[in-house]
């Protein structure tokens, strides 16, 4: 029976990991699938999240607020999707091009200005706890944390996290409403499929894809702000380490779909959050896990899945193509 | 684009403001952080060549950026971006790396050395071929794959270093040094050899083969048969096959000739400089093959001259670190960003205004004639 209570306790605070693992991802998926919906392919997700991160913990620690960090973040991130308009949907530069620029130029420019303004050697001074994001304890958490079953879960897994946490799974509902319930949202699917069609209709294609662009920005910037203000509590270099990649992947792993790509989030948290938990752990038959080899498994199911082996993955029809109006 | 602008302006003028500008907006940077540009400039510049050496670096960072760069020209002459050179380069030097310790000590070095270049060059090969296939079979976007693939490499190489190629009794994750019949010569040594001194420095012989492979890549694509269904594949997909061209087949083959030249890059650092297998030795040269590319328009006279400007950058910027107390090595990233935004992205943006330009000039010309 307690292998049992083990093995639940063991399963919740897997799931608790991962939600917490899952959460930037979700973010950030959410944000690219504005983009990518719209016909703007987003390579720039890490960029922008690197660079939210940086300005999040940068204004954090100089103001105190960790929430005048996540305004900065989303402001710093937003900019950046404009510059990636700008580019792209002004001048018509490759949209690929452009976003592998904007993560090169973050990579250098976090570092550079960190070292200026803080003399860390890239890091940004540690934060005390009013400039983060701590848990939010929900009403009688600790009061039921000691009931079988159901008390841990919620105490563990629905209770005891940051709020941004819980704005990544809002986030959501909120573009499935967007995207599927308004609108905006109706163009904007118009949009990444055809162009001239909206065009035609006497919408503007340009205006409509900045549009999307600043829902991108300001995601991104928020998945930024929690890694630097909410999961930890300093920026460091390259703190987002591929996720804005992985985030991409479970776009396409979620057909560009908001329910599925937050499905693709929370597999691809799973498996980081259970290489996490099994570094160092001799496994019978096998020997020690390779940790390495189940964390690039989100990558390679994404490769498999665009490859049409599971299911297939179509992308909006006009996403990577600058929009030529007719003279 | 159209063909109003004659040549000079297109390929002259107009490529060389978009450098201008990077380097103006890096420039404000330094500003931002309370430094000189001017003296920053100084700083890398003598970095670059002013110290005993010092060219000998550069001139080894150049080598794998001319490998990279090439790498994505190839790919970007039939119309796709290669995104994957780190990865190619950094499985590349696997291959580069098991064939020499595995013979290092049983074959003479003439024998070796060409080798393990050609398995560097097969592995980086391979490991470009899947996503071209699944490009050209399956439709997966190339772009996404080969970021995939970069992960991919990565991990495997982790996971390859860490159990598997380890010296035993080791705790950092590199494998024993090589015996010395499979070193790369150090060119230090072999202007040595011809009674000329020059201080010692990691560039090799390796930068004679990224000589060859800048030949070999202009022959290629200029003058073959080959190379002449990559560009129209590259120009338009639907001409291609009018023409009898099969763009199945140019995507793989560009790709593996692509994945193999970056994959060359294991050849420089494994044989010519660590003389060992280890982690990272990619350090980003894949992406810097990107601005490298399009700074140099995919041709190998601009890759060649791109590669010596990043990889007089690269060296001048090892010099910051010691001359300023707030920039850091880390400018030269910042560069990179701005190059591959304004000579890549933003590439077209002063178009219109030079077409615009132009017209007026040569209707007043008319005008007045």
């Amino acid at each position: 029976m307690t292998d049992l209570a083990d093995l639940w306790l063991l399963s919740i605070l897997t799931l608790d990991a991962t939600i917490r693992v899952a959460a930037p991802l979700i973010l950030c998926a959410m944000a690219g699938l504005f983009s990518e919906r719209s016909g703007v392919v987003d390579i720039g997700l890490e960029g922008k999240m690197l660079a939210g991160a940086f300005a999040a913990a940068a204004t954090a620690y100089v103001t105190g607020n960790a929430w005048l960090g996540l305004l900065a973040a989303m402001a710093v991130s937003t900019a950046l999707a404009m510059l990636h308009g700008f580019a792209c949907i002004t001048h018509r530069g490759d949209q690929v091009v452009s976003g592998v620029a904007i993560n090169v130029l973050v990579a250098g420019l976090t570092i550079v200005l960190g070292i200026a303004w803080f003399s860390q050697g890239g890091q940004t001074p540690p934060l005390a706890s009013d400039g983060r994001f701590r848990a939010l304890v929900w009403p009688f958490a600790t009061a039921v944390r000691e009931v079988p079953v159901i008390g841990q879960l919620y105490a563990e897994v629905i209770s005891g996290h940051n709020i941004l946490v819980y704005v990544a799974l809002l986030s959501v509902p909120f573009n499935w409403w967007v995207v599927y319930r308004t609108r905006f949202g109706l163009r904007l699917r118009a949009v990444g499929e055809s162009p001239s069609a909206v065009d035609t209709a006497g919408i503007s294609v340009t205006f409509l894809r900045y549009r999307a662009l600043l829902f991108t920005g300001a995601l991104c910037g928020i998945a930024g702000a929690y890694l630097s203000t909410a999961q930890s509590a300093a920026f460091v270099r390259d703190m987002t380490a591929g996720k804005g990649y992985i985030a991409l992947a479970a776009l396409i792993f979620g057909k560009w779909r908001p329910v599925p790509a937050l499905m693709a989030c929370l597999l691809f948290g799973f498996l980081d959050a259970v290489a996490t938990r099994l570094q160092g752990v001799e496994i019978p038959g096998i020997g020690r896990a390779p940790v390495a080899l189940i964390q690039a498994l989100p990558y390679a199911l994404t490769v498999i899945l665009l490859a049409g082996f599971i299911g297939k993955a179509i992308a909006p029809r006009a996403i990577g193509v600058p929009y030529v109006k007719e003279r | 684009m159209s063909r109003e602008l004659p040549a000079w302006i297109d390929i002259g003028v107009l490529p060389a403001l978009n450098i201008l500008m990077a380097f103006l907006v890096a420039g404000l940077i330094v500003l931002l952080v309370g430094e000189n540009p001017l003296e920053a400039l100084d700083v890398l510049v003598a970095g670059a060549f002013g110290y005993p050496g010092s060219l000998g670096y550069t001139l080894y960072y150049t080598t794998n950026l001319i490998f990279t760069g090439l790498a994505v020209a190839v790919a970007h002459h039939a119309g796709l971006f290669n995104i994957g050179g780190e990865g190619q380069a950094y499985i590349g030097g696997l291959g580069v790396g098991v064939v020499a310790l595995s013979l290092d000590t049983a074959l003479p070095g003439w024998l070796l050395i060409p080798l393990a270049g050609l398995a560097g060059g097969v592995f980086g090969a391979a490991w470009a071929f899947i996503p071209a296939w699944l490009q050209a079979h399956r439709g997966s976007h190339i772009v996404i794959t080969t970021i995939m693939f970069n992960f991919l490499a990565a991990a495997l190489m982790v996971h390859l270093m860490v159990n598997v190629v380890i010296e035993p009794g080791q705790m950092s994750p590199q494998s024993r040094e090589m015996a010395e019949s499979a070193w790369l010569p150090f060119m230090h040594d072999i202007l040595a050899g011809f009674g000329i001194d020059v201080t010692p420095a990691p560039l090799n012989l390796s930068i004679v083969w990224a000589g060859l492979a800048c030949i070999f890549v202009w022959l290629l694509i200029w003058r073959t048969r080959w190379g002449y269904a990559i560009r129209t594949v590259g120009h338009n997909e639907k001409a291609a096959v009018y023409a009898g061209i099969d763009p199945k087949r140019v995507i793989v083959v560009s790709m593996v000739i692509s994945g193999a030249l970056a994959g060359f890059v294991g050849l420089n650092e494994i044989l010519g400089v660590h003389h060992r297998l280890l982690l990272n030795f990619t350090a980003g040269y894949g992406f810097t093959g990107i601005a490298v590319a399009l700074m140099g328009r995919s041709h190998p006279v601009g890759i060649v001259l791109a590669s010596l400007l990043f990889g007089a950058l690269y060296q001048g910027g090892t010099e910051l670190d010691f001359e300023f107390q707030t920039i850091t090595r880390d400018l030269v990233v910042v560069i990179q960003g701005l190059v591959i935004l304004f000579s890549g992205a933003l590439a077209f943006m002063l178009h219109p205004t030079a077409l615009k330009l132009w017209r007026a000039w040569t209707a007043r010309r008319e005008a007045a004639q």
